[in-house]
């Protein structure tokens, strides 16, 4: 009983679809939206250091470094709207963000 | 009784997924979004665990610094901050379930015929990582970081730089009920501006001091 590289593969697979579920389910909430982005990179990064350490590459884990930083700033920069959106409406529900009648 | 660390390893791997696996579908479907936030914590600590079984150590501990450590903490600030109307957010979540776990099903389905057929003889590295032969995890990461990808390197450090302007150039707000110092006006003033030196004659202040005493 080895874990091979499918393994990880699968568990990731189900990891993203877990958090594509999340954006259905909570269409409204856009902090939970957040949090489903989150857990859609954890998973893609998973895929990269599984890769990396199967394949022998240390290039994997380099990617993983870079995708944790942007993370990280997309984080910050998201909540940040969402502070200042909730302070312009009163509300974080997406339907009624609907200024711009897009 | 003895164990093989292959055995380990699967053991350590299967409960790793298994916690991963339930704690993201308690982060989706989580009444309140600050047990949201606490779950997606467990989460990390549970990816975390499988890069560490990766041989990945440096970037399981960054994740633990990043994510739980700041980025969560970040999360769970902003949850608690703004006041929700939960019931309304949540009132089509039911509607939803089957449609998205349907879509949910099909990708994990989809991925797994492609992923298992193509990886499942891969059970142990196809060749050995040649840095990690000579030299610890960390430095060879830090050796690719600061030779090969130095440029990317300088590019994240402008990213992480244009998010902290931007996230705070959004929040700031300048309040108009607040009294604060005016530093600019303060340093800027003169001597002129606060006191006036008025000449006078002595015997005049004389006179108008006699004045006083008459009065």
């Amino acid at each position: 009983m080895t874990v091979t590289l499918a393994h990880y593969l699968v568990l990731s697979a189900i990891l993203f679809a877990t958090s594509v579920i999340g954006i259905f389910l909570n269409r409204k909430n856009v902090i939970v939206l957040l949090m489903a982005i989150e857990l859609m990179l954890l998973s893609v990064n998973l895929n990269f250091v599984a890769f990396s350490h199967y394949l022998g590459d240390m290039a994997g884990q380099v990617f993983v470094f870079f995708i944790l930083t942007v993370a990280a700033a997309e984080a910050a920069i998201g909540l940040a709207i969402l502070v200042v959106l909730f302070r312009k409406v009163d509300t974080i529900n997406a339907e009624d963000l609907d200024h711009l009648k897009g | 009784m003895t164990f093989d660390t292959s055995t380990i390893f699967s053991v350590f791997f299967y409960a790793f997924a298994g916690l991963l696996v339930i704690s993201a579908l308690r982060v989706i479907t989580a009444r309140n979004p600050v047990h949201a936030a606490l779950f997606l914590v467990l989460a990390f600590f549970c990816a975390s665990g499988l890069w560490m079984l990766l041989k990945a150590e440096f970037l399981s501990l960054a994740l633990i610094l990043v994510y739980v450590g700041a980025v969560m903490v970040l999360f769970l600030f902003v949850v608690m901050m703004l006041d929700l109307d939960l019931e309304h957010l949540r009132r089509d979540f039911k509607k939803y379930l089957p449609v998205a776990f349907l879509m949910g099903a099909v990708i994990v389905l989809e991925l797994s015929i492609v992923l298992i057929r193509s990886f499942i003889g891969t059970s142990s590295p196809v060749q050995p990582m040649l840095e990690e032969s000579t030299m610890s995890n960390t430095k060879a990461l830090g050796m690719l970081i600061f030779v090969d990808y130095v440029y990317a390197f300088e590019v994240a450090g402008v990213i992480l730089l244009v998010a902290i302007i931007a996230a705070v150039a959004l929040t700031l707000r300048n309040r108009k009920d607040a009294k604060a110092q005016n530093v600019a006006e303060q340093i800027n003033v003169k001597a002129a501006d606060r006191m006036r030196i008025v000449k006078m004659d002595t015997d005049m202040a004389a006179k108008q001091d006699a004045r006083g005493e008459k009065q």
